[in-house]
């Protein structure tokens, strides 16, 4: 390790203020080095939002090489610290990343991960699939921000529209006839979504599909290979589970049934 | 924990079953004191406007069993928060006489209410509490010892467009407590037709969001958010806070973008946010 990544990263370990822990993370963001990967994960989890934005930042900027420890690292207990990381996959947009943009998007408990995986569907780096993959990925992808789309959170919502809107430029001349359920989504968001900035969204999204240019141009990149081995299995998995996976939110009535009845404490409200 | 708050609290849409409505209202009319305050958060929570709901809390305002240590009124307290959520103007004259509570946070949680509710009928008690003139009221039993719930009144006369409050308002731009002194921007926002004069109201919200406190950045984000000041926007973006709170924020200033237009459509200024919406999603 150059000495310089390790200063910068002992500087990130010796940060004693708020202020000083975002200023030591920026500086090793900046490195964009795939050595500082570790400490930069890290740093989702310090509760620091600037500090987290930098990391991201860092994250996206060292691209590939960074998604096999997000994923390996994505911390299951703390979902701040794992919207930050699927903000990262999602800014990366690596194929490796689908899977786990899928799960969470659909199924997460915390509206900040769906809506960072939502917003991430939308923006994989689709020439990387390699080509006998590429419809089912963006076909699961399709499907998932479909059901996102009728998410119980605004912002959810709001991030389905956006994923939608990328994915459905990536695909719209390869695969004309999912025009139709893209836009029929897309018309009952923007006449019926209780909330108005869902609808503007989606406005602007209508307006911006229409706006697509003809023909296509996609200009590829390498494929990445060694993808997705025992994808098809994961999908099979992952969509079994989604439907029962996603818990009771919290404030759901059916929670209270039987906290109702036996409850002596007041609850304050929140 | 803002994120964990907005993940878990926000299911506004969210519908109860009407077995639970039925042992919330016979909960509240029950022995029970701690069931009976939990009702009354419930019904507020879950949106349950039933008339019956409404009589049974606009009673409770008045009750006098329910009584903290501290002579407090927890059922009172959590009527007048639930009256507001429920959106029946029936209860505008009992919120009114809440004010007038010994209670703090009654008297809060009625100023807060009133706002809500979009009734400017509160405005001359409101303005006879933000002058200390209602006699019997007791400050906050916690520091600072507020006498007052200054930032719930103010922000009421703003959002009920009492014009008239303005030369009260002013001087609480000063306030040595900054949350009241962001209350009395957003006022004054609010109550300023000119926008450019109302820019410089803006604009000290704006410069909160640089502040040194994250709770005091969330806290303008709240504010800028509430009044729609789009020249906000981008600060709003690169503030050093939670996502999600950058989120609301924005989405309050789209939807005035498109509240301004009569006719559903995007301007440039909705546009805009969008796209910086987008960056963080």
């Amino acid at each position: 390790m150059p000495d310089t990544l390790k200063t910068l990263i002992a500087a990130v370990d010796a940060a004693d203020s708020s202020a000083r822990l975002l200023e030591a993370v920026q500086d090793l963001a900046n490195a964009a080095d795939v050595g500082a990967v570790p400490t930069l994960i890290a740093a989702l989890s310090y509760n620091n939002p600037g500090a987290a934005v930098a990391a991201v930042d860092g994250l996206i900027k060292i691209g590939e090489p960074a998604v096999p420890a997000l994923l390996d690292q994505l911390d299951r207990h703390n979902y701040t610290a794992r919207a930050w990381a699927i903000r990262a996959l999602a800014g990366i947009g690596d194929p490796r990343g689908l899977t786990t943009l899928l799960g969470a998007a659909t199924a997460d408990f915390a509206m900040s991960v769906r809506r960072a995986a939502a917003r991430g569907l939308g923006t994989l780096k689709w020439p990387q699939f390699p080509a006998d993959e590429l419809e089912m990925a963006q076909a699961e992808a399709l499907d998932a921000l479909l059901f996102v789309c009728d998410d119980e959170e605004w912002v959810v919502r709001y991030a389905a529209v956006t994923g939608l809107q990328a994915l459905a430029a990536a695909i719209w001349h390869r695969q004309p006839d999912w025009r139709t359920p893209i836009l029929a989504k897309l018309d009952q968001l923007g006449t019926q979504d209780p909330i108005w900035a869902v609808r503007a969204r989606v406005w602007w999204a209508q307006q911006q599909l229409q706006q697509l240019p003809e023909p296509p141009t996609s200009v590829g990149a390498e494929p990445i290979h060694e993808v997705i081995a025992n994808w098809r299995s994961t999908l099979e998995n992952l969509y079994r589970r989604k439907s029962q996976e996603r818990p009771l939110p919290e404030g759901d009535p059916r929670r209270f049934r039987d906290l109702a009845a036996s409850m002596t404490v007041p609850l304050p409200e929140a | 924990m803002p994120e964990q708050l907005f993940d878990h609290d926000n299911n506004d849409s969210m519908t109860s079953d009407s077995l639970t409505v039925e042992q919330a209202i016979a909960n509240l009319q029950g022995e029970d004191l701690g069931l009976r305050v939990y009702a009354a958060w419930w019904l507020g929570r879950f949106r349950v406007d039933e008339p019956l709901a409404i009589d049974i809390l606009i009673q409770a305002l008045d009750d006098e069993a329910d009584r903290t240590e501290a002579g407090g009124y927890p059922l009172r307290r959590n009527a007048a928060r639930a009256l507001g959520k429920l959106g029946d103007r029936r209860a505008v004259p009992a919120l009114i006489q809440a004010l007038s509570c010994s209670d703090f946070y009654v008297r809060e949680a009625a100023a807060q209410s009133l706002e809500r509710l979009g009734d400017p009928s509160g405005i001359p008690a409101l303005l006879a509490l933000l002058q200390d003139q209602i006699p019997g009221t007791l400050p906050a039993p916690e520091p600072p010892y507020l006498v007052q719930p200054y930032d719930a009144i103010l922000e009421a006369l703003g959002t009920l467009q009492a014009g008239a409050a303005v030369p009260l308002i002013v001087p609480f731009l000063q306030h040595e407590i900054p949350r009241i002194q962001y209350a009395a921007a957003r006022a004054l926002y609010q109550l300023t037709p000119d926008p450019l004069e109302a820019s410089q109201y803006g604009d000290r919200l704006v410069a909160a969001l640089a502040g040194d406190e994250l709770q005091l950045r969330r806290a303008a984000l709240a504010d800028l958010g509430a009044i729609g000041y789009l020249a906000a926007a981008e600060p709003i973006a690169q503030t050093l806070a939670e996502n999600s709170l950058k989120l609301i924020a924005l989405k309050g200033l789209l939807e005035t973008q498109i509240q301004q237009r009569q006719s559903p459509g995007l301007n440039e200024g909705a546009i805009r946010v969008m796209a910086l919406m987008d960056e963080l999603l």
